[in-house]
């Protein structure tokens, strides 16, 4: 059977792993951040804009976490069935608040009576805020280390639950907050985009300080952390990270001084972007901090081979289609009068 | 330690999240087909009918297909969070199958579902029938990877087991054409086309019962019942064969649907019974006489297997498997007999105005689904009590989660899923109930906005920059 003895299998797949949870991050990010702003934005049309923005491509938004998931069981299964178990209640709350977004979706527009339509809408804000918060708490509670004996999760119920992770899980909703409100001064005109402008210089503020408190804080959690990040030569590596992210908070902040309609997104996505490489610097080369690497945790090699033809193949026509399908629904997106 | 409390809540979990969920790629996998030969149809006749119906059916797949995301979703993470062991060890095998159907199959349709949905005035005709075409596709697809999967849980090959209990890829043509996978994709995919012929039918009487002259109405309905007249004799001659198949490589769940204790030939057929697993006798059994053999060695004298040559503790639960096969059966008989009664009709020009015919229709609206359930049921609970049959046991498969964990987390799947879905399945009927219409409108009418300088906007709308590409000059 193929194996690719000359490559390193479980870094590569370490690598496109990240990428597509970096793709999930930012693409559902700023749909669920979306749905978060319904916490502010309460008109009715202006609500239907914003829906409207994300429907058509919600859907392969959100197919990155399958991948995400499916992925991890394919080629890094140990780690696969001890994150799931170990963080099964924010796993389970993320689920479930999922199924609620998903379907409000569609059920907001079909609801015949006023009651019926706020009871979707807030299902849609419900489901978004508690999607975010338990991806949050989800990354808190891996970064901060997850006990293992005999292949299995060691820990107990509420390890998950500590003040660092509740820290990580408000970053996250403020921060996809802030995709979804630049998301929408990309996409919409007129009041709304104005508001969102105000909404995303606020949480810009917001989510830099939140960044700068996690990023902190981190290094804290394990002398691992620390030594990567500030030891030699580590920091010539890391060091480039902040100082990126700050030159891209003030291209964000001159975008909305000035009214750019694309640039504040384009920083969000950049920041976030950035944290991530953040969080791969803190982590690598494990995927279950403190001590499963990502060679413990690898599937053998002919299963890591035989998957990597296909996404090598796939993962390109996969960008490449949804690309086609973002610039089917572009342009501005605006209340109109019922389309009959 | 795992008590086996958990373990029954957990697999009752799975149970519960897996039957609601299998319904709706089911349905979106028929319908699907079914849109793509409208569009087709409409394409190559120009008749409005294929257009209204299509435009009709485009929103209820849209509402069905959004369900299926969701609850799909949970189970990619529940493999992980309930059967945490299994995944350690059957992960290098079954995962990169997952994976496959996440890659070519979901981002596929989730891709083109919104050209599909929203995009018919966007994109033009060939392309949006292209979309369609691929979603219609993508759903086989993805149905492929995971009846493979299933299938290779039921009827390992091409593995090892190395020292840590993993399952270990020698030969991944063997993994993903398993003994058993021949057999259970094509039955799947006719109980699929089967179970929405026998909704879109349904759906088509009940229409005609109050309007005869629904044109709209008539084409559907003729439609399902060609589709109940084909299909259902394909499926009888497939679930036979899958019979076999079962036979050959997993006899003790043979032995549990037919209610047989004691390994016989000729073998009687058990048409009704009550198999007790205590006494190790099916009671009030009603048999008839050489018919087992005949039905599944296709003989007279064939020799069957019955429980008792298994050990107990590697029986499956026969009561449940027994009633399931015989619901399955039943209906897949009923459902044949309503679409030779439709044939009757309409030889002798009747198949509009048949009332009886008609009623009998929409009674088995839920037909399919049932069948289709039942038989999810029969082979799963027949795979019992092993995740990957003969080799590891359900026991060894669960996750180290607690009691109160579980028990919590099925609490909140039940609230959650019988609140959303029963909903989505209100709005569903609440679309079936009005009639189609010349001139149906598709899902964009859902839309109360819409993106400016592509779509036509209504007289005094705001200004409307100039289209540009893909946009077809009418």
């Amino acid at each position: 059977m193929m194996t690719l003895p000359w490559l390193d299998l479980p870094l590569v797949w370490a690598g496109l792993l990240a990428f597509a949870v970096l793709a999930y991050v930012v693409m559902d990010g700023f749909d669920l951040g979306t749905g978060i702003l319904f916490a502010v934005e309460r008109g009715e049309e202006d609500r239907d804009v914003m829906v409207n923005t994300v429907a058509p491509v919600w859907d392969g938004n959100e197919t990155w976490l399958v991948l995400g998931g499916g992925g991890l069981l394919a080629v890094f299964p140990l780690a696969y069935a001890i994150i799931m178990p170990a963080l099964y209640p924010t796993i389970i709350a993320m689920l479930l608040a999922l199924v609620f977004r998903g379907v409000a979706f569609e059920f907001r527009f079909r609801a015949i009576t006023r009651r019926a339509r706020r009871a979707w809408d807030f299902a849609f804000f419900g489901g978004s805020v508690v999607a975010a918060l338990s991806q949050g708490l989800t990354l808190g509670g891996l970064l901060q280390g997850i006990k293992v004996a005999n292949r299995a999760y060691a820990g107990g119920w509420w390890d998950w639950l500590r003040p660092f992770t509740v820290l990580c899980g408000i970053s996250v909703v403020v921060g996809y907050a802030l995709l979804g409100a630049c998301w929408l001064v990309w996409r919409t005109e007129g009041d709304l985009q104005a508001r969102c402008r105000r909404q995303a210089a606020t949480l810009g503020i917001a989510t830099l300080a939140l960044i700068g408190v996690v990023s902190l804080w981190t290094p804290l959690l394990n002398p691992v952390f620390a030594e990567r990040w500030f030891g030699w030569p580590g920091i010539a590596l890391t060091a480039p990270v902040p100082i990126l992210v700050l030159l891209l908070a003030g291209t964000f902040w001159r975008g909305i001084v000035l009214k750019h309609h694309l640039t504040p997104f384009l920083c969000a996505l950049g920041i976030f972007g950035l944290c991530f490489v953040g969080l791969g610097i803190s982590i690598f080369p494990n995927i279950v901090p403190p001590d499963i690497s990502i060679y413990a945790a690898a599937a053998p090699p002919q299963s890591q081979a035989f998957l990597l033809v296909g996404a090598v193949v796939l993962i390109p026509m996969i960008l490449i289609y949804t690309g086609f399908a973002y610039y089917v629904f572009r342009g501005k997106v605006v209340a109109g009068t019922t389309y009959h | 330690m795992v008590d086996i409390d958990a373990l029954f809540l957990a697999r009752l979990q799975f149970a519960f999240t897996i039957g609601f969920h299998i319904v709706l790629p089911a349905f979106s996998i028929g319908l699907a087909s079914y849109l793509a030969v409208l569009e087709g149809a409409w394409l190559r006749t120009g008749k409005q009918v294929y257009l209204d119906l299509f435009q009709y059916w485009v929103k209820a797949f849209s509402l069905v297909f959004a369900m299926g995301v969701v609850s799909g979703l949970v189970m990619s993470y529940e493999f992980g969070t309930n059967w945490s062991a299994f995944s350690d060890k059957a992960g290098p095998v079954i995962g990169p199958l997952m994976g496959y159907e996440v890659l070519t199959a979901f981002f596929l349709e989730a891709g083109f579902l919104g050209i599909m949905l929203f995009g018919m005035k966007k994109v033009g005709r060939g392309l949006h029938f292209t979309a369609t075409c691929i979603v219609a596709f993508g759903t086989l697809l993805s149905a492929f990877w995971i009846l493979s999967v299933n299938s290779w849980m039921q009827t390992p090959a091409g593995y090892r087991i190395d020292e840590l209990g993993r399952f270990i890829p020698t030969d991944y043509w063997a993994v993903i054409f398993n003994p058993s996978f021949s057999v259970r994709l094509p039955h799947m995919v006719l109980a699929s086309y089967l179970s929405v012929a026998f909704f879109v039918g349904a759906v088509g009487a009940w229409h005609l019962l109050r309007d005869r002259s629904n044109h709209a109405a008539r084409k559907m309905f003729s439609m399902a019942m060609w589709m109940a007249v084909l299909v259902a004799p394909a499926q009888i001659v497939m679930g036979d064969l899958h019979g076999l198949n079962t036979l050959k490589y997993q006899p003790a769940k043979i032995a549990a649907m037919e209610g047989d204790w004691d390994s016989e030939g000729p073998a009687p057929l058990i048409l009704f019974g009550m198999p007790n697993m205590k006494t190790e006798h099916t009671d009030y059994a009603l048999k008839i006489p050489v018919l087992g053999s005949l039905i599944l060695t296709h003989t007279l004298d064939g020799k069957l297997p019955g429980l008792k040559d298994f050990k107990p503790a590697d029986r499956p639960y026969s009561p449940v498997v027994f009633w399931s096969f015989r619901i399955m059966v039943g209906l897949g008989f009923l459902m044949l007999g309503l679409g030779l009664f439709a044939l009757v009709q309409r030889y002798r020009r009747r198949l509009y105005d048949s009332v009886w015919l008609h009623r009998a229709a929409v009674a088995m609206a839920p037909a399919g689904f049932v069948a289709l359930l039942s038989g999810w049921v029969t082979t799963e609970v027949g795979r019992q009590p092993f995740t990957v049959y003969g080799v590891l046991r359900t026991v060894d498969s669960v996750s180290p989660i607690g009691l109160p964990g579980v028990a919590t987390s099925l609490a909140a799947f039940g609230v959650v899923y019988l609140l959303v879905f029963g909903a989505g399945f209100l709005f569903l009927l609440r679309l079936m109930r009005k009639p189609p219409v010349p001139g149906e409108v598709g899902p964009s009418s859902l839309l109360p906005s819409r993106t400016t300088g592509i779509t036509p906007g209504p007289p005094g709308g705001t200004p409307q920059k100039p289209s540009i590409a893909l946009v077809p000059a009418e």
